[in-house]
């Protein structure tokens, strides 16, 4: 593989992360999130400076970096417990802004010139880059994978999926909203520390405009394109997102109206996503081995 | 008294749905509240449950005061509500609905049981186990919505508007399996009901709800050989009535 390719891999293999933790924010619990790049960064920006100023490796900073960002997803998911729908859309909007501020303009965090220097991640002495580095990454997807299906098949799975169905239902059969919301953002925003923290340490340099309100818009197509609430989806939604517009490279500018067009068309014609229920996916699946489960 | 509701007002906005109604469900007591489109049956309920706040007035369970107690502590508390229009999750299999009315019981439940025995009551549900809820048809959700309820083995249960959309033949089915569970089980039951003929007949006792209180009550068959409820909630014609005198 070129340098090229696995330089685009490893950014699929983090944005699948963090497209894993907007779903189970979105997809599992059904609390719309417009502000996870947010995370994304509050994650990337923990590491950075954990490593660069308090001198910490990334394995020491990395229990830290995704205690950090999960406890302030539980700070900021409190507003979901009071606004729904279009209004949470536009509150966690508002938190992305907020988040990008801080880092930009406080300078504790670097300012405009962000941080720079981020060392490397070492494995046993060796300084991993390149192949290495990917495969650190799906490694680490394969974690996030792992435990979003270990969630979906837990009682506390369940209780988010019947929150997201109906929640006045739910608290009448004893799941207390405030708990299942706070947990899924909980464990959502931890995800997208995990990710930002992997994204620090491979860019080795980072600025708030890295984590700006585009990146979030980008993150909930991965997860809507794939398919809310299913396992695989949010990394397939993550390969066709970040791979597209490299392909679409030779066509300069109307490559984002292409990109654009397609997201038109499976919100037109595949609103649940390409693994949802009743996707095309999912029929050509069937067709192809009968009496076979097709991936979700 | 297993329940007892003391004047209570729920409002919302400046409508207000319920004022100052008072009633009381002893346990293994089946008591059904009829009343027309209106006339706050389903405010009550909730109020019950907490799905609304409660403006004044006072809601006691077991001898404990409960008006400020959040829907799922209720819930935990034994008490279960059958929603109108069955509110199941509709994107969940039927297994999936019936898990969610036994969380965080399932130490204090024998779980394979409690299914074995709903499924012996509605075996339509065994049938579609994995099939989503929303596939189901409108009677089919209705069960659903019962079993979700039963499978916690609740202390008082509270059903909302069961016959609605049912057609005729299922309303009665379901109303005699109230009313099973009701003698033979020991199931204390709150039924709100616009059927009133229906609920009546299952019932111990009835209250009749009048744009928000309460303006009757007493032994279900005494009311139903009430003349005024006789021509106001049973459709019976003036000569009917008489007749019956």
């Amino acid at each position: 593989m070129n340098a090229y390719v696995v330089t685009v891999a490893t950014l699929v293999a983090i944005q699948s992360i963090v497209a894993c933790g907007l779903n189970v924010v979105v997809g599992y619990a059904g609390q719309i999130s417009l502000g996870h790049a947010a995370f994304f960064g509050i994650g990337a920006y923990a590491s950075a400076l954990l490593t660069t100023k308090a001198g910490l490796t990334f394995w020491t900073a990395l229990p830290l970096v995704i205690a950090i960002t999960g406890l302030v997803g539980l700070l900021l998911g409190i507003p979901s417990l009071r606004v729904r729908d279009d209004f949470l859309a536009i509150t966690t909007i508002g938190i992305n802004f907020i988040v990008e501020a801080v880092f930009l303009y406080v300078p504790f965090f670097g300012g405009a010139l962000g941080i720079g220097g981020i060392p490397r991640v070492t494995f046993f002495h060796v300084k991993m880059k390149g192949l290495p580095y990917l495969y650190l990454c799906l490694a680490f997807l394969a974690l996030v994978l792992l435990v979003c299906r270990w969630f979906t098949r837990s009682w506390a799975g369940l209780a988010c999926f019947a929150l997201r169905e109906d929640e006045t239902a739910a608290a009448s059969m004893g799941i207390s909203p405030v708990r299942f919301k706070l947990l899924a953002f909980v464990l959502g925003t931890a995800m997208a520390g995990l990710g930002g923290a992997l994204y620090a340490h491979f860019m080795r340099f980072i600025s708030a405009g890295d984590f700006s309100f585009p990146v979030s818009v980008m993150l909930l197509s991965m997860v809507v394109l794939g398919g809310m609430g299913t396992l695989w989806g949010p990394t397939l939604g993550a390969v066709i997102l970040v791979s597209l517009p490299e392909l679409f490279r030779p066509l300069l500018e109307i490559r984002f109206l292409i990109y654009t067009l397609l997201l038109l068309l499976m919100i037109r014609f595949q609103p649940g996503g390409l693994l949802g229920e009743a996707s095309l996916v999912r029929r050509v699946f069937s067709r192809l081995m009968p009496g076979k489960e097709a991936p979700r | 008294m297993l329940l007892e509701v003391n004047r209570l007002e729920i409002s919302y906005g400046d409508v207000r749905a319920v004022h100052g109604a008072d009633f009381a469900v002893a346990e293994g007591e089946l008591v059904s509240i009829i009343g027309a489109n209106g006339a706050g049956k389903t405010s009550i309920l909730n109020g019950i449950m907490g799905l609304v706040p409660v403006r004044n007035g006072t809601v006691r369970f077991r001898g404990r005061e409960i008006t400020a107690m959040p829907a799922h502590r209720r819930a935990h508390e034994g008490i279960r509500l059958v929603p109108e229009r069955a509110r199941v999750f509709p994107r969940l299999s039927v297994y999936e609905n019936l898990l969610t009315g036994a969380y965080g019981l399932r130490k204090k439940i024998p779980l394979e049981e409690r299914l074995r025995w709903l499924y012996g009551l509605f075996p339509i549900l065994e049938e579609r186990r994995d099939q989503p809820a929303q596939t189901l048809s409108g009677g089919e959700q209705q069960q659903l919505a019962i079993a979700r309820a039963l499978i916690s083995d609740p202390k008082l249960l509270l059903v909302d508007e069961v016959s609605m959309g049912l057609m005729p033949k299922l309303v009665d089915q379901v109303f005699d399996l109230l009313q099973s569970l009701n003698r033979d089980h020991g199931l204390t039951i709150l039924l709100v009901e616009q059927n009133a003929r229906a609920s009546l007949e299952i019932s111990h006792r009835a209250y009749v709800l009048e744009t928000g209180s309460v303006v009757m009550e007493g032994p279900a068959d005494d009311l139903l050989d009430d003349p005024k409820i006789q021509r106001a909630y049973l459709g019976l014609v003036e000569e009917e009535v008489e007749r019956r005198q």
